[in-house]
């Protein structure tokens, strides 16, 4: 789940790391009013779940709180990577003498929280990662105690940070770890970090996302949860007790497990097809919910056809065949139905589809073929 | 002959609510040796014939279990997972779904400095066939045999099992080791465990899109594999960007795609499986060039 700038810097601002001063807005007259609180040259930047809004013309710099007005009007509601902006943050320009890169996340790998600081801020950080490593200074703490100030003082002498700002920045890093450990964080990121012209140091932007399974333990960041138009399907979904993403083929793909259900979405292209989705009822599913995730699937206008691939072992095979006869029953679907059911209780959930409108298989290849073979020929089921 | 779990497993089943129940009567079914239950607050007291213990200590000293299976939810998984590896039990299953991964990263250093193997979390367990089932997994699909598996998968490992039993080509261990980014055992280490079995004739990895883990394997194999293997990667028609139900599971940038995986498996003569209904074959093959 990730966290909007102003939500994040407000993390930031109570872990003790320096903001700059800012306010949000939805309307224009709100980021005069923002502007006028704020006081002086305001940036107004557009809050988008999305990344590259500043080239997208999402951010804009205002010498007065008119100007400012005038910058939230051609903002607010613009479209970024096709996400609408409702909000604008406007906040006190800083000056700027030098841009820093602080970061945070998971290291696969090393099975470790990777700390990364680099003096090449405010860019592309990957291209720099990709280019010049050599340019980031990476420090791997103990989860267990944390970011220790010998290791923040490595990074800042590693990174070469000037002198004068050595021990802010230090000192920031291991806030910022702390607002990273407290917050089930993800990744979070202050690119750039300003060496202002005073030498003090100010978060420029922020960016966290916070770990879905630890939603249950952060009350606070849960009441943030925003969900954009293109979730709303795969976040119903979620509340149902399964996984859906959507797609742009024309399978429609539902299974259990998600290694399998990645498995048929291969299988499919294997068979020259495109899936519409991933959709993984996961383990034990009942009839209904079966019953909604064939809902869902087929509420897709693109879905020519639908796979549904089964490989019972906690899943039942006549839970599932209950499931697609009573949404069958009442909706007869507008396009053809494959099924391959496997394992626990196929036999049985075989015999109960028998006679109706639908297509068995018995191996996901076959099923698959079949599906995609329905999708482009358009046949009726 | 097998890795890590056979006849001389001992098993606690930490977690002994009604799934907990369910597994390990299931698993006593298959031969398991299931020698306790924990469940704090139901200490004394037994189910299904299974003593239920306070804590994981007490129920080490009085039943000398050595491995534990965990159905705690994810709430608890970490302390569960903790717990279990304070009381040095050499195996701990956790098939907990959800577990945040701050949690497992501190797992993780617990486990370093211990000698504890960690299967999981969100898992389904681990299987010698025909000798001891620590799992969630239908054992039909699997059967004693020579072939060493390991998967990220759940599922897609049943379908797998079945299919290689179904050829005739039967399992020493198979080892679910989970979809999650942060895990007790790591591809690599898995497909270590199996290259260093002396029952084990071939090795099958089913992988995932996500991480680096495949790769890494790869490169073992390459260095010091002693058996051949056959791999499979899950995922090969996923977007960018899009987490593929696994929390593991997600392509970002050029990290963890299935191409790479692919060809980190091609450069070390590892064939890799286009359908998983090609592996059986792979796996005759694989067998026949030794």
């Amino acid at each position: 789940m990730k966290l909007h700038e102003y939500q994040a810097k407000q993390l930031l601002a109570r872990a003790g790391i320096p903001i700059p001063e800012g306010r949000v807005a939805t309307t224009p007259e709100e980021a005069e009013a923002a502007a006028r609180a704020v006081g002086g040259r305001v940036a107004v930047k557009a809050q988008v779940h999305v990344g590259g809004r500043g080239k997208a013309g999402g951010i804009k710099l205002a010498g007065s709180a008119n100007e400012a007005r005038e910058a939230a009007g051609a903002i607010l509601h613009m479209q970024i990577k096709g996400l609408r902006v409702r909000r604008v943050y406007v906040e006190r320009a800083a000056s700027v003498a030098k841009e820093l890169y602080l970061g945070i996340t998971l290291d696969r790998d090393r099975r470790r929280p990777v700390v990364m600081l680099s003096t090449v801020g405010g860019m592309d950080i990957e291209e720099v990662a990709a280019s010049s490593p050599e340019k980031i200074a990476r420090g791997w703490p103990d989860p267990l105690f944390g970011l220790l100030p010998f290791q923040a003082r490595a990074l800042c002498f590693d990174a070469g940070v000037p002198a004068e700002q050595r021990s802010a920045v230090a000192d920031a890093l291991g806030r910022l770890y702390g607002v990273y450990a407290r917050s089930d964080a993800m990744l979070v990121e202050i690119n750039p970090l300003f060496i202002q012209t005073d030498g003090s140091i100010l978060a420029g932007d922020a960016k966290l996302d916070v770990d879905d399974n630890a939603l249950f333990r952060q009350p606070e960041l849960r009441e943030w949860k925003e969900v954009s138009p293109d979730e709303e399907v795969e976040e119903r979904a979620r509340a149902l007790g399964f996984s859906y993403v959507q797609l742009d083929g024309d399978v429609g793909i539902i299974g259990n497990g998600a290694g399998l259900v990645m498995g048929t979405l291969d299988a499919v292209r294997n068979a020259g097809g495109r899936a519409a989705n991933f959709l993984d009822v996961g383990g034990g599913a009942k009839e209904s919910v079966v019953k909604a995730a064939l809902e869902i699937v087929l509420a897709n206008a693109k879905v020519k056809s639908v796979l549904i691939n089964i490989f019972g072992g906690i899943t039942r095979g006549d839970e599932v065949a209950k499931g697609i006869l009573s949404v069958i029953a009442r909706h007869p679907p507008a396009v053809p139905l494959v099924i391959r059911l496997s394992g626990t209780e196929a036999e049985a959930g075989r015999r109960l589809l028998e006679g109706a409108p639908l297509v068995s298989r018995a191996t996901m290849d076959e099923a698959a073929s079949e599906a995609v073979r329905l999708a482009a020929t358009g046949a009726e089921p | 002959m097998s890795v890590l779990l056979g006849r001389d497993t001992r098993v606690l089943v930490q977690g002994m609510g009604r799934e907990g129940t369910f597994h390990a009567t299931r698993m006593r079914e298959y031969g398991t040796k299931v020698v306790a239950g924990t469940k704090p607050g139901a200490g004394g007291t037994a189910v299904e014939g299974i003593p239920v213990f306070d804590t994981v200590a007490r129920a080490v000293d009085d039943t000398g279990a050595n491995a534990s299976i965990i159905f705690v939810p994810a709430p608890g998984a970490m302390d569960a997972m903790l717990e279990a590896i304070d009381a040095e039990l050499s195996l701990v299953v956790c098939i907990t779904e959800g577990t945040p991964v701050q949690d497992m990263v501190k797992v993780a250093s617990v486990l370093d400095r211990s000698a504890t193997t960690l299967i999981g979390p969100n898992c389904p367990g681990a299987i010698t066939p025909g000798e001891c089932k620590m799992g969630i997994m239908p054992a039909e699909n699997f059967s004693p045999g020579p072939v060493g598996f390991v998967s990220r998968s759940g599922t897609l490992t049943y379908e797998i099992a079945d299919a290689l039993s179904r050829a005739g080509l039967g399992q020493t261990t198979c080892l679910g080791i989970g979809g999650d980014p942060v895990i007790g055992l790591p591809t690599p280490a898995a497909v270590r465990l199996l290259n260093e079995d002396p029952a084990t004739e071939v090795i099958v990895i089913v992988g995932e899109i996500g991480g680096s883990a495949e790769e890494h394997a790869a490169e073992y194999m390459r260095a010091f594999g002693k058996k051949p293997a056959v791999a499979f990667i899950a995922g090969r028609s996923a977007p960018p960007g899009k987490r593929m139900g696994h929390a593991g599971a997600i392509v970002s940038g050029n990290q963890g795609t299935a191409e790479s995986k692919v060809r980190a498996f091609e450069a070390a003569g590892i064939p890799v499986a286009g359908a998983p209904s090609e592996i059986p074959a792979l796996v005759r093959a694989a067998l026949g060039t030794r």
